[in-house]
């Protein structure tokens, strides 16, 4: 899933210090399965801004909802509503970064702001602790190593691993990152395959990747 | 045995203090309470396990919002005690009120509503 | 020959070669340069010069080797891969050679975290065994990553490092196997200090006879004090420092522990000189060049041969 955490409250006061009422919305997706942005954050959040605002004895309206999902537009026309009545002087979004940005497409004359650091496509190692597991390079080769993807998990990328500075089973930048190239040997040399470890990785083409540009998928058999 | 405590303490009952939720934390400094405490029973003594360790840790959540808000973190707290124990009920209650007192009113609340 | 550098004609000729190495300025003073490599100019065949080393941004690379040049030293250019990508890669590695730069030193680089830009992007859009492949495709196909062919061909002494003492252990020679096989010439390993392992690692190249398919020059660091020796114990990832030394260092007056430093390089020279598979010494003294010249004579190095 994508992982997210929250923005520093501070930072989203800063966003909101002229505004009077907003909407905020959540999203029942992947920001609700890593703490970060479903219901129960909103209301926090919600809570926290209206408690901060009571002090500085401006208060601010804040209305609660929280989307089914922010990457589909058909629940962000959902808000249609809400926005239209209100007068929202802007909407926050607590979905990964994605939301926003669909609801500033859809909504051209809103003010739209992240609540949100969208950080990772990962999972939780146990609860309250994520991880980073792909970068989604757009060209899955993680069958050669053992099924532990080196892009993301290592810290410099390399094909090649692991490097002098692995020390340990850790990462040269932190006695907390699992250096994933010895993670790798060990899983090969369980498999078996640690012959495959002695043949030089070539070049990786990253047109798949972020580097080709702004990615895109289409699917002739869905497209309408 | 009948003790005294402060008056103005607002008693909310819950079955366990893992029923306590940040929220609901958050959510009675909004409407103005000066303070709010967490009364759990003491640790390793949860009927159901964890739930003071999880109060706990809310706990400690909810005063990095109140400090990332410029409010005073001690306004939130964990106190833990037995069922048996009614004279440190009493206590805890004199002593929260006196830190209160000694803070002062909340700033959020529209005078000084005690909850 | 692949590139007639000195250092390669060095090893061609059986002898036991020396090379140093230079941490370019924080700044734009040339005058550092020249002030520094004068104490290696024929003391070592030719010296590293470090590329942005520890991530810490210096003067370019690339520029010291030909300052070197003009000083009538030869340069052994490093290049990691953290800063640069693919295509600004092979082409400083084009100018390098029309600079008259022949060694080239191919290496990933220090992750930025600990650097002094740690606000950084990193590019590692190839890694070091790739860069050593392409370091070798230009020379010997005459052809870049992507097939294009050259106009004008670079000759290279193709070099990497390795290091011994990283972990996991046994698949450190495997490592350097690959390297032998992406199209390295020299290796330079880490500095030295664990000789046991140092043994153990050489042996099993030896065994596997990568020794006869690459020079491997010893890393040799002169520990200047115990304050230095514990900061390479704990906070140099990959580097072993047994108590032993530490231990031989704290024997002496504070004042005499550099002395007793460069005693133990040049054992250590002494040492590693006699094993089969070594065919030279990398000294890197950083900071400390001027005492390079006492840690290879007393090894016995000097004077070093002529070639020709
Ligand atoms: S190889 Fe690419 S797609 Fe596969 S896990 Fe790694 S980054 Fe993701
Ligand atoms: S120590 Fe391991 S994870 Fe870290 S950069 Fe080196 S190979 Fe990658």
């Amino acid at each position: 899933m994508v992982v997210a955490e929250s923005k520093p409250i501070e930072e989203i006061l800063a966003m909101v210090a002229d505004f009077d009422k907003i909407l905020l919305t959540g999203c029942k997706g992947c920001v609700t399965v890593c703490n970060a942005g479903g219901q129960k954050e909103v209301g926090i959040l919600a809570s926290a801004l209206k408690i901060a605002r009571k002090k500085e004895g401006r208060e601010i309206e804040i209305e609660e909802i929280t989307l089914e999902r922010q990457c589909d537009p058909e629940y962000i026309d959902q808000l249609e509503e809400p926005i239209a009545k209100n007068n929202y002087d802007a909407v926050l979004s607590m979905a990964c970064s994605v939301g926003p940005q669909y609801i500033a497409k859809r909504y051209e004359d809103t003010l739209v702001y992240p609540c949100l650091n969208t950080t990772f496509i990962g999972g939780a190692l146990e609860h309250g602790v994520w991880a980073e597991f792909c970068q989604a390079c757009g060209s899955c080769g993680i069958h050669n190593f053992g099924a532990l993807c080196p892009i993301a998990r290592c810290a410099k990328s390399l094909l090649n691993g692991p490097c002098g500075g692995s020390a340990g089973g850790k990462c040269e930048i932190s006695p907390e990152t699992d250096c994933v190239w010895h993670l790798i040997y060990e899983r090969m040399s369980r498999l078996g395959q640690l012959d495959k470890m002695a043949n030089v990785v070539m070049f990786k083409d990253w047109t798949t990747s972020r580097d080709g540009g702004p990615r895109k998928i289409v699917r002739e058999d869905l497209k309408q | 045995m009948r003790l005294n405590y402060p008056s103005n303490i607002k008693i909310i009952n819950v079955p366990c203090t893992g029923r306590v939720d940040i929220l609901h934390l958050l959510k009675a400094v909004e409407d103005g309470a000066d303070g709010v405490y967490v009364a759990g029973c003491l640790e390793g003594d949860c009927h159901y396990i964890s739930g003071n360790l999880k109060a706990k840790k809310r706990v400690a959540y909810a005063k990095k919002v109140l400090e990332a808000i410029g409010l005073e973190p001690e306004r939130v707290e964990m106190y833990n005690l037995s069922a048996a124990q009614g004279a440190r009920f009493a206590e805890i209650a004199r002593e929260f009120t006196e830190r209160i007192h000694q803070l002062g009113p909340s700033p959020v609340g529209s005078g000084a509503k005690a909850a | 020959m692949k590139a007639g550098s000195h250092l390669e004609k060095m090893f061609a000729a059986g002898h036991f070669a020396v090379t140093g190495e230079l941490g370019p300025p924080r700044g734009a003073d040339a005058g550092h340069i020249h002030e520094k490599a004068k104490y290696l100019k024929g003391i070592v065949e030719s010296v590293n010069v470090t590329d942005n080393q520890t991530a810490v941004v210096r003067m370019a690379s690339m520029a010291v080797c030909r300052l070197l040049l003009d000083m009538g030293i030869e340069p052994n250019l490093q290049m990691v891969c953290r800063d640069r990508n693919r295509l600004a890669i092979q082409a400083d590695l084009l100018g390098a050679s029309a600079l008259g730069i022949k060694n080239v030193l191919c290496l990933s680089g220090d992750h930025q975290k600990f650097g002094d830009h740690p606000q950084a992007k990193n590019v590692f859009d190839i890694d070091s065994m790739q860069l050593i492949a392409t370091c070798k495709k230009l020379r010997d196909e005459g052809k870049l990553i992507n097939d294009h062919e050259c106009e004008g061909v670079p000759q290279y002494f193709i070099g990497a490092a390795v290091n011994p003492f990283a972990d996991p252990f046994d698949f450190r020679v495997t490592r350097l196997a690959k390297k032998i096989k992406a199209g390295v010439d020299f290796l330079q390993t880490q500095c030295i200090y664990n000789m046991e392992k140092f043994r153990t690692y050489i042996q099993q190249a030896n065994d596997l006879g990568l020794t006869e398919k690459c020079y491997i020059m010893a890393g040799i660091t002169p520990l200047k004090s115990v304050g230095m020796a514990r900061y390479m114990q704990k906070f140099v990832p990959g580097l072993d420092v047994p108590e032993d030394y530490i231990e031989r260092l704290k024997g002496v007056d504070k004042k005499k522990q550099g002395d007793e430093g460069i005693k133990i390089a040049i054992e250590q020279i002494q040492e590693v000189k006699e094993m089969k598979g070594i065919a030279g010494v990398h000294v890197m003294a950083i900071e400390w060049e001027e005492r390079v010249e006492e840690i290879v004579s007393g090894a016995g190095l000097l004077p070093r041969p002529e070639v020709s």
